[in-house]
């Protein structure tokens, strides 16, 4: 099956109508979603329905009144609008507003990262609470841990594109794969919303 | 040397290349068509392990107290016969198929991320790789190797560490989880290339029923596996990290597992069978040279059955003690799935009723589809029946059952499509001869091995036991299910020899062997690297009818 | 081309008449079947089955076929299982004959004629048919499967007031019983009254196991952290067996079940016997073995009344009086007992129990120990 045909005209043919970039993006998000949903049933099951009681701590008492939580929930969101406005810079050609905006998304997003950071040191270092020591350890860490991953994830693809940015290869032309890209930042947001309302606001205070 | 899409700019070669460097060609190759028969053929050689594997299943069973096969060895092979068949050989044949023939149907060059799918392929094929190791790396209890044997839904808590002190099930999970990032990529990559990249005048209804089976199966891919890595990595935490997802011991729930696997395994039954629907709407009107029966009932149904695999999960879980009503919901919700499955059904007789049939090996296969799914999808609404699901889940009725659906379904209608496109993917034909051949035995062994164990089941014979009493009077249905087994195993070689012969003496196939009307015939068998030069415009579902029946086109009746 | 719409017209109406005919009267044998069912208690079916000895073997001792029915619950089931049978192989006939008959009658009958046959792109009214008519069918499956799921599964309120309750635990790889009432732990066999409604507690020790006694009873689950609740009643005096149906490791083929339906003065004796503690038989090799039996691991596992109180492996109070050991595997014998006692491992590879290495006239002085827990 050694064939090499001339390389076709491609320019010639019909361009798409729909985007690759972005419904595979959807697609990986409608994936991701389902992933997530696993872990939000277990936490609900576990520590909103069945309530168990295995001598770990009680999330009433562990999450009500925590108000770093909400501030870095407000940052994470916020950072959803900066990605809208930095896409947009970028599609304009603004590259200098591009660059600022996303340095003030990776800032906002570290922030919510940073407090992941400080909470789970104080679980897992005052409280010696871990995956092992109760459910709602298992349901806790698995659930916000994984969507610190992806909020790792997304940080290091963002800061991928400053760089390069900064190295002057981002043009206008490339606009749609950073709007691809900041639709799986606003994935990362949504299932914090999500995440927020299982973990911090369900049980705790109904 | 590889061709890169868009961007290549590769010259005529002046020799033939070595086999080096052929082999070099295919590991690093994007080429959505060669990923496709790498797909298909590392799930065949999957499928002559498995097949094994049952083989050291049926040797053991087929007599009363067989003292052979060891209870952990017999574990172990019905672990990976069922892993290995579901995993390593359905999902990547159809797969492949997906990926062979969706750029080519919908008139396109390649599929829409050509790297992820390679990065897929290999993925799955690691994966699997990684799971077979499991018989040599893995170490049991007392320092045995050994493969999983927890059967291929691993239920907790037997896969906890109390109960399996070994490593086999990490082996079990990692494997699957590996081979399922393979195909969710795939599945992803088949939805965006049949939404973004269909030629001109290819609009959603108008694509073959093969490509909307496609899409549907990306669909439920998309939503199923991740279902299926979450929970394996939750038993990977609970393992590894001492989480309290499962273990009844530590306020675990063993039914979470239960309740997640399914919402994965009841779509995964259906990833299993929708790529066959699609094959079989291929061949059938082509053989019968008829237009497909009811276009888009056939779509409306095939969605319709995507959605409801999602709602019928607990149908596995009617023996576990779920509340009467959640039981009668299932039950109902199992049911209804029926009604589509059954236009389908009635729509392929449709396309063969007043058609002019020529039975040519793909056709036999896909009419023996038509015939054994019924008797599958029948044994099916009988275990939907909740109270007679008491009497035999978990029995070789229900071991029946499946096998009917999955291999009297999903297997001929693999080995129709392989008959049917293999003469575009090599350029060869397969001997009709032995094709024939093929089919009966395979026909006839099939139904000897599995029509008994609808009796065994019913007789009081659960399903996995390794060993049973001389005087239960499953002897002989046992005895049948091994003498079919034997039977099969000889179609399979022929089907080997088969496929090995004709790759080096077949007859030329030509570019339209079958007389068919979709697109991948309207290029080179096979085709070149670029599909089509320029790529085609359609107007209707039939374009290759179009143009050889310019008097009376297809899309006058559309 | 008019000549061909006409053709195609004349096909369609030629394919709806055959498909409506065929469905209506598939819907009206449903319909008659299952007045016939109202009309008479015991199906003519079930005789059928009954009378052929291919699903019911007379003279086997191992009889589980789901085709005998000896209480009320599996009656119930079964009669819901004909139904559904019986339809299904209405489907079936009515399916592959169209198929078949299709197969045959517009087979290319020569391989010379050219041009194709009369296209049919779909025909509402027959599409119609063959999606309502379906769903009629299936919800009268579904109406009569909701009614068998209430008569027959038990919820934790429903125990009958004069049950006899059972409790009922899988192990790896044997069963316990328990019968509170009676102070009765047994294993692997239970007794129990006839015509009185046990009604079962089930749960498990380790992994997932499932109980299953086709002639009394559909399988529920034992499940370890959860209670099922499932309940029969036995019409017949009469030897019942079953096994482990859910997969639970190696030994799952080696789980069986016993159980012997006695009438209610015969079981009173037998649950009465059981609950006695241990006889104190005192032949010296009797008094030997009970030593070796407290002094080696023996004791940590096994539970005999007034001696010791492991309660890992089978209760061995009442040891003779079953007819099987070893999970179902062998007859309660003396020498089975012996060459249990020396190799448990080489009759039931990867059960739980060790061989201890004891020597001959310690495994002859344990088992005429075992011998007098009668």
């Amino acid at each position: 099956m050694a064939y090499r045909p001339a390389r076709p005209n491609l320019a010639s043919e019909e361009p798409q109508h729909l985007s690759r970039g972005k419904v595979g993006i959807s697609c990986l998000i409608i994936t991701e979603s389902f992933f997530f949903v696993c872990f939000i049933v277990a936490y609900l099951y576990y520590v909103v329905i069945l309530q168990v009681e295995d001598g770990g701590p009680d999330p009433v008492e562990l999450f009500r009144g925590d108000i770093m939580v909400y501030i870095a929930s407000v940052t994470l969101l916020s950072s959803s609008v900066t990605v809208v406005l930095a896409s947009r810079a970028l599609a304009r050609g603004a590259h200098d507003k591009f660059r600022s905006w996303l340095a003030i998304t990776l800032l906002l997003g570290g922030f919510f990262l940073f407090a992941t950071i400080l909470e789970w040191m104080h679980l897992i270092g005052d409280l010696g609470m871990w995956l092992d020591t109760s459910t709602l350890g298992t349901c806790f860490f698995s659930l916000v841990g994984f969507h610190a991953l992806h909020v790792v994830i997304g940080l290091t693809a963002l800061s991928l594109c400053l760089l390069i940015s900064f190295m002057g290869r981002l043009p206008e032309q490339q606009a749609e794969r950073f709007e691809v890209l900041s639709w799986y930042w606003h994935f990362v947001d949504v299932v914090w919303l999500f995440v927020f309302t299982t973990v911090y606001i369900l049980r705790v205070y109904t | 040397m590889t061709v890169l899409p868009r961007t290549s700019t590769a010259k005529p070669e002046p020799s033939r290349p070595g086999v080096l460097e052929r082999v070099h060609e295919w590991v690093v190759t994007i080429d959505h068509k060669r990923l496709g028969i790498l797909y298909i053929s590392a799930g065949i050689l999957f499928f002559l392990v498995g097949g094994i594997e049952a083989g050291v299943i049926r040797y053991q069973l087929a007599y009363a107290a067989n003292p052979t096969i060891d209870p952990v060895t017999f574990n172990q092979m019905f672990t990976m016969h069922g892993t290995t068949m579901v995993f390593l050989v359905g999902m990547p044949v159809l797969l492949g198929f997906g990926n062979y023939l969706t750029p080519l149907m919908i008139g396109t060059r390649d599929m829409a991320f050509p790297r992820l799918n390679a990065w897929g392929f290999w993925v799955f094929l690691f994966g699997g790789l990684l799971l077979y190791y499991s018989f040599i790396g893995s170490s049991g209890l007392y320092g045995a190797p050994g493969a999983p044997d927890v059967g291929w839904f691993a239920y907790s808590p037997l896969t906890t560490r109390a109960f399996n002190r070994g490593n086999n099930v990490d082996y079990w999970t990692l494997g699957i989880l590996v081979s399922g990032f393979g195909s969710m990529a795939t599945g992803i990559n088949l939805v965006v290339t049949i939404l973004c990249l269909r030629c001109k005048g290819m609009k959603l209804m108008r694509m073959p029923i093969m490509v909307w089976s496609m899409l549907v199966t990306g669909f439920l891919v998309m939503i199923a596996l991740p279902v299926l890595t979450a929970a394996q990595v939750m038993l990977l935490f609970d393992r590894f990290l001492g989480a309290h997802f499962f273990d009844p011991q530590l306020e675990g729930s063993v039914l979470l597992w239960q309740h997640l696997f399914w919402f994965f395994g009841h779509p995964e039954v259906y990833i299993l069978i929708i790529p066959a629907f699609g094959f079989i709407s291929e061949i059938i009107p082509v053989f019968s040279r008829k237009v497909i029966f009811g276009y888009t009932m056939m779509v409306v149904a095939l969605v319709w059955i995507a959605f409801q695999s999602m709602g019928v999960w607990a149908h596995h879980m009617f023996a576990v003690g779920l509340p009467p009503s959640l039981n009668a919901f299932f039950a109902a919700s199992t049911f209804l799935i029926a009604v589509p499955t059954g236009i389908k059904i009635f729509n392929w007789i449709g396309t063969i009723w007043g058609g002019r049939i020529i039975y040519k090996t793909p056709m036999l296969f896909a009419l023996g589809f038509v015939g054994m799914f019924v008797i599958g999808g029948l044994t099916g609404i009988m275990l939907a029946t909740v109270p007679f699901d008491w009497d035999v889940s978990d029995s070789y009725f229900v071991v029946g059952h499946f096998h009917y659906v999955l291999f009297g379904g999903t297997l001929f209608a693999i080995f129709g499509a392989i008959y049917y496109w293999f003469p575009k993917m090599s350029g060869k034909m397969l001997s009709e001869k032995l094709g024939k051949l093929h089919f009966w035995v395979l026909f006839i062994g099939f139904n000897l091995t599995f029509a008994p164990m609808h009796v065994s089941g019913m007789l009081g014979m659960p399903r996995r036991i390794y060993t049973y009493a001389p005087d239960r009077g499953l002897d002989i249905w046992n005895l049948l299910s091994s003498i079919g087994y034997g039977v099969q195993f000889i179609a399979i070689l022929i089907f080997v020899w088969n496929i090995l012969h004709s790759l080096r003496k077949g007859e030329d196939a030509g570019d339209d062997p079958w007389d068919a009307w979709t697109l991948e015939w309207a290029t080179t068998s096979p085709p070149k690297s670029w599909n089509f030069n320029p790529l085609p415009v359609v107007k209707s579902r039939r374009p290759l009818w179009d143009a050889k029946h310019p008097e009376d086109p297809d899309h006058e009746y559309e | 081309m008019a000549e061909e719409n006409a053709d195609r017209t004349v096909a369609r109406s030629w394919l709806l008449l055959v498909v409506v005919t065929v469905l209506v009267g598939l819907v009206g044998f449903v319909a008659i079947f299952i007045l016939g069912a109202q009309i008479t208690e015991h199906d003519p079916t079930e005789t059928f089955f009954e009378a052929s000895d291919v699903f019911v073997q007379p003279d086997a001792e191992w009889n589980t076929t789901i085709f005998v029915s000896k209480s009320p619950e599996t009656r119930e089931i079964r009669r819901l299982t004909w139904l559904v049978v019986l339809i299904s192989v209405g489907i079936f006939v009515v399916v592959e004959g169209l198929l078949v008959f299709a197969m045959i009658r517009y087979r290319r009958k020569n391989a010379e004629t050219t041009g194709e046959p009369v296209q049919m792109y779909g025909s509402n009214p027959v599409e119609l048919a063959w999606t309502v008519i379906p769903i009629l069918i299936v919800v009268t499956l579904c109406l009569a499967t909701v009614r068998t799921i209430h008569s027959v599964q038990p919820t934790a309120g429903e125990r009958p007031e004069n049950s006899l309750t059972v409790e009922v635990i899988g192990h790896r790889w044997w069963w316990e019983f328990r019968i509170p009432e009676y102070d009765v732990v047994t294993a692997n066999e239970l007794v129990v009254p006839v015509q009185r409604p046990i009604w079962l507690e089930l749960g498990s020790a380790d992994v997932i196991h499932s109980f299953w006694v086709p002639e009394l009873q559909g399988k529920m689950d034992a499940i370890p952290v959860k209670t099922n609740y499932w309940q029969f009643t036995a019409d017949e005096v009469g030897t019942y067996l079953g096994q482990c149906a859910e997969y639970c490791g190696t030994q799952h083929a080696n789980m069986l079940i016993r159980i012997d339906v006695k009438d209610e003065a015969d079981f009173k004796t037998w649950a009465t016997n059981q609950a006695l503690p241990a006889p104190n038989e005192t032949t010296p090799s009797a008094v030997n073995g009970r030593k070796v039996f407290l002094e080696y691991a023996c004791q940590n596992c096994h539970g005999v009344a007034g001696l010791s109180d492991g309660n890992f492996a089978p209760d061995l109070t009442h040891l003779m009086s079953r007819t099987l050991i070893a999970g179902g595997m062998l007859p309660n014998t003396i020498d089975n007992l012996k060459a249990w006692v020396e190799n448990p491992q080489a009759i039931k590879p990867g059960c739980d129990m060790p061989a201890l290495q004891l020597s001959k006239s310690e495994i002859e002085d344990v088992v005429s120990f075992l011998a007098t827990l009668k």
